[in-house]
């Protein structure tokens, strides 16, 4: 059966419509902290808990684009979380990043605070050093290693060239003795 | 019209800046020249030639166009099309056997002994170390590569990422740079003078900005030039200078950049040690110049979007700290 006038008026716009969903993908945006905008606040931390949620309205647009995700990548093995998390966050000095325990919480804000602020044991404050796009960016590859980002912003092939390694695949939940 | 007189004035824009393959400055680059003017001779020739003879066969044809069509006119066109073909091969075998034997000197000139340059092409910067076999002579800097006139470089280059490509069209051809796999070449540059070079090959959003200079110097210039960059940064000679070595330590910029002789020492972004001392910032994109330094601390992402350096929030007296500081960086 030929599709008709009608379904067509229907299926075209569809069509249109699904394909340029895709292209937000990968949006890449450069100036999403200009210069001025303000720093996060601070949080609280004397306890072992993830203490109050840092907000930034620029939060979402990063949790779900690919290219976020793969600069927060880049940035990780720039400014050497690998050397304490280990690259592909299979952990080592500090705790492993690709399972699905988080002891400071697994929000975006949470780790957003937890690179902003340090952590008690180890984990060194970055607040001042790291901008906030580059942090959100980070702060999506560091989820997307556990599988807490869409599927869609995973990729099988960096931007960069490198091997791919064995990540993203999240483990099953240790027993706790 | 307008069109012409702007394409023109591109054009002329274009001689401003030493990038030209036919001024060279090398033994190469000057038989890569000498190839260049032979083909662009033969192929006008043979173009006139061809022209000539279409336009001739077109008035000839007009006049006698039902020229007599004998044994005789026969013999004449094959000797004419023979005549044609053997030309063209003895052309086209010419050509390759002058193009094989450019190739083959241009890749014979080797000489242990050279001074070695490692160069490795970052998205959107050129580091650049000089490999010396005592250990502390060893220097690493960014975008400007400074050589000694007469004396042999050995260039390596790698990739820190996606594949650039090496051209300073004045010294030599260009040379590949893929991810994981080194290159390497030689070249002199015979007489002094600053040469512009580039990225060849596209690398992604910033490719257009990511120049570099080769600086050739007579060799006591060079001499001068290498030991006063072997020296450590001078620590900060007045307050203001202080303080801006203040900011530097304490905001984002230590975490990718080095400045020899204080605790920054990240190798992610341009070594910084004798920053002042450099042309130009950001690979070419910019004069040194205060005003420029600001602007490309400030918010590098209006100039080179997409590039790795963030904005930075800086109070003004903090940025006027870091700028005098920066520019003590001789």
């Amino acid at each position: 059966m030929l599709p008709t006038a009608g379904s067509m008026r229907v299926l075209v716009p569809l069509a249109v419509a699904l394909a340029l969903a895709g292209c937000e993908r990968e949006k890449r945006s450069h100036r999403d902290s200009p210069p001025g905008a303000t720093a996060s606040t601070a949080v609280q931390t004397t306890e072992l808990q993830a203490g109050p949620k840092t907000t930034d309205p620029s939060v979402g647009a990063y949790q779900e684009n690919r290219w976020a995700v793969s600069q927060g990548e880049t940035f990780y093995i720039q400014y050497n979380c690998a050397g304490c998390h280990a690259p592909g966050g299979g952990g080592g000095m500090g705790p492993p990043l690709n399972d699905d325990e988080w002891i400071y919480g697994s929000d975006p804000e949470n780790v957003f605070d937890t690179i902003v602020e340090g952590r008690p044991n180890g984990m060194p404050s970055f607040r001042g050093r790291i901008d906030n796009a580059q942090l959100w960016m980070l702060v999506a590859y560091v989820r997307s290693m556990s599988g807490l980002t869409p599927r869609d912003t995973w990729s099988a092939r960096t931007d960069h060239m490198k091997e791919i390694r064995p990540e993203r695949q999240p483990r099953p939940q240790r027993q706790l003795p | 019209m307008r069109a012409a007189a702007a394409g023109t004035a591109l054009l002329l824009a274009g001689c401003g800046r030493e990038l030209s393959s036919v001024n060279p400055a090398g033994p190469q680059a000057e038989r890569i020249s000498d190839l260049t003017w032979y083909l662009t001779a033969t192929g006008t020739a043979v173009f006139l030639a061809v022209t000539g003879f279409l336009l001739y066969a077109v008035w000839r044809g007009r006049r006698r166009a039902e020229s007599a069509a004998g044994p005789a006119a026969e013999r004449t066109l094959t000797r004419w099309v023979a005549g044609s073909v053997a030309a063209t091969v003895v052309i086209l075998l010419a050509t390759l056997v002058y193009n094989f034997y450019v190739g083959r000197s241009l890749a014979d000139f080797a000489e242990p002994g050279a001074l070695t340059v490692r160069v490795t092409g970052h998205q959107w910067w050129w580091e650049v170390q000089y490999q010396d076999p005592v250990y502390s002579r060893r220097l690493t800097t960014a975008n400007e590569i400074h050589v000694p006139v007469g004396r042999r470089i050995r260039l390596e280059v790698q990739s820190a990422d996606v594949i650039h490509s090496f051209w300073a069209p004045n010294l030599h051809g260009k040379l590949d740079l893929i991810p994981g796999y080194g290159g390497t070449t030689y070249f002199r540059a015979d007489r002094p003078g600053v040469y512009h070079g580039r990225c060849a090959e596209f690398c992604g959003l910033q490719h257009a900005k990511m120049d570099f200079l080769v600086i050739a110097d007579p060799p006591e210039r060079f001499a001068a030039w290498y030991d006063q960059q072997l020296r450590a940064a001078a620590p900060p000679a007045d307050s203001v200078q202080q303080k801006g070595q203040q900011v530097f330590l304490g905001k984002g910029c230590v975490m990718c950049h080095t400045i020899r002789g204080t605790p920054a020492n990240s190798r992610v972004g341009p070594d910084l040690t004798h920053l002042a001392s450099r042309r130009t910032l950001a690979a070419g994109s910019l004069p040194n110049t205060r005003g420029h330094l600001a602007g490309w601390v400030v918010d590098p992402q209006k100039i080179k979007p997409g590039a790795r350096m963030p904005p930075n929030q800086l109070a003004s007296d903090e940025l006027h700290a870091l700028l005098g500081y920066l520019q003590s960086l001789k």
